[in-house]
Parts: structure tokens; sequence; C-alpha cells
């Protein structure tokens, strides 16, 4: 039970759901700023950047995420709320022509916040929203690595970008907790990069990470599956 | 000694300065919107810069411990070339960010035209977002430039206590002293101001109004400088109290006058801070 508490990934359920998103921060800004947007939808160029001033930068979650890289923050749960807002009354190419532009001219807190709302934004904009999250994953920004692995990347990325973020992850340090879905998601192909990394690490005398080692620790129960025979087709 | 840098081009300075400016105490810098020696010839290199300013270079700066915040503005040699104008109808939408704490570095390069049009523009910018505003003071003709520069800092109707001129010296202080706008000295290795002379005008003036940095870029300079105003004002007799005003308290009542100022990490517990991301120090990688 220990290593579950220290690795609450591998037992967490992910707050990818509408509902855990646009949890209300703790006061009346957000709830005003909706209803200008509803209004006038331009306006969320001007609410976009003041969510932090208006509602605080702490972690969502302060206990088990102390910097906000797996649940997000308080004003990222407000942007998400802006950004539903703006969804209500757009029109979908109307929406990702927006939604776009807050990424693209956000600083980091509000690039996090476009990409902690993709779950909520309809259908239509998962092309764009691939676009975005690949973009984060470029970066060397812990807290945009961690946003843009959430819950949409967990439903949308194929799989190959998938690996390649969950390493990025181990390799900038982020949390695997901020991986959402890690453990459905884990195949045999994330593993044996996991431990060619590990192999590195050792050869280069560097420390093997408290994640890494877990996500070796997956890579034993795999072991206990048979090796494949030749002409196996399972 | 906590030291708060006013004015410090980070982008072109090395993690090692990061460092050593945290070992002397530096917790909190701000990163005026300059030009790169190289000229740029169009909008998306500004942008581009614009956002590495409220993006990766303050995340950089995280990782040693130290805030990051800038001003944003076109500045006065670039603000020569045409091609780079259509930077001014793109600033708006950076003046309500997080940790943009002025419109800056705004003022005379060579006195020209062009520098005019630019510079009162961004003053009015200033005063419609209400944000201070860093004016850089010519290296050329610095006596008349800044002569001019308050001219028009005057007629821009700027509350002068929410403008800082930078890059004094002795000759240019009483005027700006005059103004009531607040006073900045560059302390550099071998032009502009060395600490002896800073600790000179210090007792000349208080401690009232003034900002020191180390406008350290990517000439030869040094972040250093700052420290050693503080080292010379203790030597000098001042107590441990007014070098801090001089060095951590001046700057943050100036830039908090934004609304934007960010301040985090191990700042001592003493000064009034609004805290950010949780403090936290996250490893990069690749």
């Amino acid at each position: 039970m220990a290593y579950k508490q220290e690795h609450p990934w591998l037992t967490v359920v992910h707050g990818g759901s509408p509902a855990a998103i646009l949890r209300a921060p703790q006061n009346g800004w957000p709830a005003g700023a909706e209803r200008r947007i509803r209004e006038q939808p331009a306006a969320i160029h001007e609410y976009f950047p003041l969510a932090g001033q208006a509602v605080g930068r702490v972690p969502v979650q302060p206990e088990t995420d102390p910097h906000g890289l797996a649940f997000g923050t308080v004003d990222d749960q407000a942007r998400a709320r802006l950004l539903a807002a703006l969804a209500e009354v757009l029109p979908a190419g109307e929406l990702a022509a927006e939604v776009e532009r807050l990424y693209r001219h956000g600083d980091d807190a509000e690039r996090r916040g476009v990409l902690r709302a993709l779950p909520l934004l309809p259908d239509s904009l998962v092309r764009l929203g691939l676009e975005l999250v690949a973009d984060a994953l470029r970066t060397n920004d812990p807290r945009l690595i961690a946003a843009a692995m959430g819950p949409f990347a967990a439903e949308h990325l194929d799989q190959a970008q998938w690996r390649q973020g969950v390493v990025k992850c181990l390799f900038a340090g982020v949390t695997l907790l901020a991986v959402a879905d890690l453990v459905a998601r884990t195949d045999s192909e994330l593993l044996r990069m996991a431990r060619d990394l590990a192999e590195e690490r050792r050869a280069a005398g560097r420390e093997i990470s408290p994640d890494l080692r877990a996500l070796l620790g997956m890579t034993v129960l795999m072991a206990l599956v048979p090796p494949r025979a030749e002409g196996d087709r399972r | 000694m906590r030291i708060f840098d006013p004015h410090i081009h980070m982008t072109s300075r090395t993690t090692d300065d990061y460092q050593n400016m945290h070992v002397v105490g530096v917790r909190a810098v701000v990163e005026p919107a300059f030009w790169l020696g190289q000229p740029r010839t169009g909008l998306s290199s500004f942008t581009d810069y614009f956002d590495s300013l409220i993006g990766w270079e303050r995340f950089r700066a995280s990782q040693f411990g130290i805030s990051h915040n800038c001003t944003i503005a076109l500045n006065p040699k670039e603000a020569n070339d045409p091609r780079c104008a259509e930077v001014l109808d793109v600033l708006p939408r950076y003046l309500g960010k997080d940790g943009v704490v002025a419109v800056g570095e705004i003022g005379y390069d060579s006195m020209t035209r062009a520098e005019d049009e630019a510079f009162a523009r961004q003053l009015a910018l200033a005063v419609e977002h209400d944000l201070p505003v860093l004016v850089h003071t010519p290296h050329r003709d610095k006596k008349a430039g800044t002569a001019r520069t308050l001219d028009v800092i005057r007629e821009s109707g700027a509350d002068p206590g929410a403008v800082l001129v930078d890059h004094l010296n002795e000759v240019t202080a009483p005027m700006v002293a005059d103004s009531g706008c607040w006073l900045g000295f560059s302390i550099y290795p071998d032009t502009k101001m060395d600490e002896h002379r800073m600790v000179a005008l210090l007792k000349e003036y208080g401690t009232a109004r003034i900002l020191v940095n180390s406008a350290a870029d990517w000439g030869r300079s040094d972040p250093l400088k700052p420290y050693r105003v503080g080292q010379a004002m203790l030597a000098a007799g001042f107590t441990p109290a007014e070098v801090d005003t001089v060095l951590w308290q001046n700057p943050v009542d100036f830039y908090r006058r934004s609304g934007h100022l960010m301040l985090g990490g191990d700042v001592p517990a003493d000064v009034e801070v609004v805290s950010f991301a949780g403090n936290s120090v996250l490893r990069g990688g690749s």
C-alpha cells in the first residue's frame, strides 16, 4: 500500500469530467465574466489574462499536487469556465479561431488554461486541440507539458505521440500524476522506452526518479505475461 | 540583503548569472523589452520576443528562485524602422497580462520624428492602461535628450509618480528629481555609473524615489552590480534598512502600481508579496 501512496497515479481517478474542470473558484469573478462573454464574446480577450489576478493562482489540490501540475490551479478553472461560456455562444468555426488566438496570444498561464479546458470544447475543435497539445509538448515548460497530457490527450492523442509525451514528462520532472489514464494507455512499447531510459540513466550514474521506478514496476507486472512464442499471433 | 533588479535583460544572460544573482540575494527582476543588438525586421520577431519575456524567460528565472517580470514596448532605436511600426498595434494585448509591470523601455535614442511619435503614442497607452512607464534616456546628447524627455512626459499627462527615468548620472539626475519622476541609475563596469559615484548620489539625494539596476544585457555588464552598490552603501555608513529601501522596497513600490507585479520564491516575509504559482521551482528538461 505504501507503494500506491507514493505513486497516487496508479489509483487516481483523473479529474477530467466537465464538473471537475469547472468547479467554481471561491469568488464571484468568473460568473460576472461569463455573463459578459455570453453578451459579447470578444470580451473574453479582456478577461482571459485577468483570471490569475482575480481568483489567485493556487493549486486546486495542494496536498496531493503542490505545483498544480496534475489538477491545475484555480485560475486554470476560472479560464475553463470562460471558455465554456464562449463555446455556448459561438458557432464552431468562430470558436476555433478565438480559442486558437487565446492560446497563441497567451502567456504560459493562459495557454495552460486553454489546454486544460480542451475536454469541455465541442468535437469540432479536436483538430485544433491536437495542434495546441503538440505545440505545448514541444516546449520545455513543465506546467505546459503537464497541462497538455490531461484527459484531452488521453482521449485523442495517437499512441506514438502519447508515449513521447509520457517520456517527456519523465525528462522534465513532471509527475506522472499529470498524465490522464496513464495505466489504461500504457503499453509494452512505453515500458520498453522506460526501461531504455532507466538503462541510460544507470549507465550515466544518474538517479532513477520514483515515477520512472514505478513505471518500471509496471514492467515487472507485464513480465508475468509469458513471452511470445514464434508464430504466436496473440 | 534582498535585491530586486528593476532593469536587467536576462534573455542575454546565462544560467550561471541566475545562480550567482540568487547567491547574492536577487529574488526579483524586471526585464524591459529592448533591442537585441541585431535589428529586427518585422512584427513576428517582436511578438516572439515579447512571448518569451512572459513565458520562457519567466520560467527560466523561476528555476533559480527568482521572480521575473517584464515591461513591454517598441524601443526607441527600432521605432526608426518603418517595418517595425506595426508593433505599436499589438502592444495592448500584452499590457493586461500578469507580470507586465510597465510600458517600456520607451524614450529617445537619436531624437528623430519617428521616435517622437512612438514615445508619445506609448505614453498615451500607459495612461490609458493605467500602467507605470520605464523611460530610457539617450546615450548621446544625454542632457538635452533628458530635458526633452521630461517635456514629452509632462505633455502626456502621465503622473510623474508612475514614471521611472533611467540611465541617469550626476548631470541628468537634478532635473529628473525636480520633475517628480522616479530616478533610475544603471551601474556598469565601464560606462554609465559606478557603485561609488552611486553612493555619493544617494548621500546627496537620499533614498526616496531612487532605483539602482545593473541594466545587464549582451554587452559588457555585470548582473551583480546592485549587490556591489549595497555593499558600498553599507561601507559608507548607510543602514541595512536604507539599503533595503533602495534595492528592494523602491522597485516593489514602483512596479506594484501596475497591479501585475508577481513576487514569490523565498523572499523574506517582511515584505507584502503577491504569491505566484505556489512559489514552485520546477525542473526543466528536454
